[in-house]
């Protein structure tokens, strides 16, 4: 009696199945998902109405929130832009060629993914300080990069470096030699068949890594911090502003910074689902 | 044309993440072994080893429990919504860590959603563990769950209903069948997981309320010394940090090469 009634009604937003646990294991996961995630995101969405679209807009005009916003957005980009030429480079090697160490290199990639951010701060920050290894060097021909706008794009290309390898390797094993080879034999140069053939080919996912480098760059925080001098309306970056006003209990201004991060971050997520279809179309 | 490639990959490689490898011991050692271990032995670096500890002891098994729970939701059942939820499980990933921790003050704060009730019943969540669990449970929240999901999708749902329609338990299809076939793939998400939560900075920075051999972490006990100008013992405890990263990676790469099969495809992040 009880499953011709329960069954039309479940079929309606689910297909009938023999395996047991749905309630629990859907139940589960959406209060863990409401707790954790979905509620606090909501106090931060709903808390800069407090001020209103007037205090909203003073927060985001203002003219250290710009430049911070400016900074995090800008650094991000070049930090994408560089991953996008090395990372195409690095994984083109360790697909194709074939050198000692190469395993090594190929598990040390991930190292941005596994070293704590601020492990890696304080590391970048050593390492290019005017006395530092590569600091040194650089301060010679006049490039400072410790305390400067460079110093942040330095962090952030660290951090985001291994997004465009993973996402391209997949991509060159698989896109194998074929092409390439049909296109010299018809007579094509190589440099040629590398602009005709498979740069067009890689697109797709170049696109994609370093989409996905730049979301993550964009609101890092303990890489950048420590190299970075945070100068107010120079090195200081948007993450770090959330920290200050919310230091100065100003909580709405905080969430407005926030706020504004979350929803650049989801149009980010957006293009990056797009493009993934797309990738997914192209193969 | 090769060797020009290789060698500027290599010295990329060798300029970007080295380099920085290797200056954190360097300078954990500037001035001997014996500074450096009496920097991880004090007192407060001590406290804060403990703290950064308890803290992956009680995130990582909850969010396992999660990414298990998800993955059987979405890969053995269809219905409406599916690809929302999955979209909704990413999405810590896309937040920053500052913000991360920031929804927690906002909603415990003094000046948040429960601030008030909490305090009247002398309840503490942020500037205490509790604020710190949580912060590094939000940004550890999708590793395992999408891990397991592509995993579980590809291996279907076959062994599991021809298990039950022999009229095995709900549990014990799950422990017997499920189980053993996912169990590289968990491991591979929990140790990403783990290695995420121990050095989570940005997100617990924001909770904790640095308080020395209290509240601060590990990642935050570095920060303190680093500020402080004491180089060698920031340089110390962020060595230990770097070294866990290594095993990390080494025991990453042991699961790629060897069970390959057995951990889902998609291993970007």
């Amino acid at each position: 009696m009880t499953i011709t009634t329960v069954a039309p009604l479940a079929a309606r937003w689910r297909n009938p199945s023999t395996l047991p646990g749905f309630g629990l294991s859907l139940g589960f996961t959406l209060f863990y998902l409401s707790a954790i995630v979905l509620i606090p995101l909501a106090a931060l969405i709903i808390r800069p109405w407090e001020i209103g679209w007037s205090g909203f807009w003073a927060v985001l005009s203002d003219a250290r929130v710009l430049h911070a916003l400016k900074l995090s957005f800008g650094a991000s980009l070049i930090a994408a832009a560089i991953n996008t030429v090395f990372g195409l480079i690095v994984a083109w090697v360790l697909v194709r060629y074939r050198f000692p160490g190469k395993r090594l290199v190929d598990a040390l990639v991930d190292l941005p993914f596994a070293l704590p951010t601020a492990v890696a701060g304080i590391a970048l920050s050593a390492l290019y300080a005017r006395n530092g290894w590569i600091g040194q060097p650089l301060q010679t021909l006049g490039i400072t990069v410790a305390y400067t706008p460079l110093g942040v794009v330095m962090a952030l290309t660290f951090i985001g470096l291994p997004f465009v390898v993973r996402t391209l390797q997949p991509i060159l094993v698989d896109l194998g030699m074929e092409s390439e080879e049909a296109a010299s034999t018809l007579g094509a140069t190589r440099l040629q068949t590398i602009r005709r053939v498979v740069l067009p080919m890689l697109a797709p996912s170049l696109l994609t890594g370093a989409a996905l480098a730049f979301a993550r760059a964009v609101g890092e925080y303990g890489s950048v911090i420590f190299i970075a001098g945070n100068l107010p309306g120079v090195s200081e970056i948007a993450p770090l502003l959330i920290i200050i006003k919310l230091n100065e209990n100003d909580y709405a201004a905080a969430a407005a910074i926030g706020v504004i991060m979350l929803a650049i971050s989801f149009v980010m997520l957006l293009t990056l689902n797009l493009l993934q279809t797309w990738t997914a179309t192209r193969r | 044309m090769r060797w020009a490639l290789t060698a500027l990959a290599l010295s990329f490689i060798g300029a970007f993440l080295i380099l920085p490898l290797v200056i954190v011991f360097k300078e954990a050692l500037a001035n001997g072994f014996g500074e450096a271990w009496s920097a991880i032995t004090d007192p407060d670096a001590r406290s804060a080893i403990r703290l950064t500890l308890i803290t992956a002891a009680i995130a990582v098994p909850l969010n396992a429990a999660f990414g298990v729970s998800a993955s059987w939701a979405v890969t053995k059942f269809d219905f409406w919504g599916k690809g929302f939820l999955v979209t909704l499980i990413d999405l810590p990933f896309s937040v920053s860590p500052v913000v991360s921790g920031l929804i927690y003050v906002l909603v415990f704060g003094l000046q948040g959603w429960l601030g008030t009730w909490l305090r009247d019943r002398d309840l503490r969540i942020i500037f205490s563990l509790p604020g710190i669990v949580l912060a590094t449970m939000f940004v550890t929240f999708p590793f395992v769950a999408r891990e397991l999901i592509p995993l579980m999708m590809d291996q279907g749902r076959d062994e599991e209903e021809a298990a039950v329609s022999l009229g095995a338990s709900g549990w014990s299809t799950f422990l017997r069948v499920t189980l053993p076939n996912i169990k590289w793939g968990l491991l591979y998400g929990v140790l990403l997981c783990n290695a995420r939560a121990m050095g989570e900075f940005g997100a617990v920075s924001v909770v904790s309320g640095h308080i020395r051999g209290l509240t601060d972490t590990m990642p935050l006990h570095i920060e303190a010394l680093y500020n402080d100008y004491q180089y060698v013992g920031a340089f110390a405890v962020a060595s230990l940090l770097a070294l866990s990263a290594l095993v990390t990676l080494t025991l990453k790469s042991f699961l790629e090469w060897h069970y390959a099969d057995e951990i889902s495809a998609a291993h970007h992040h």
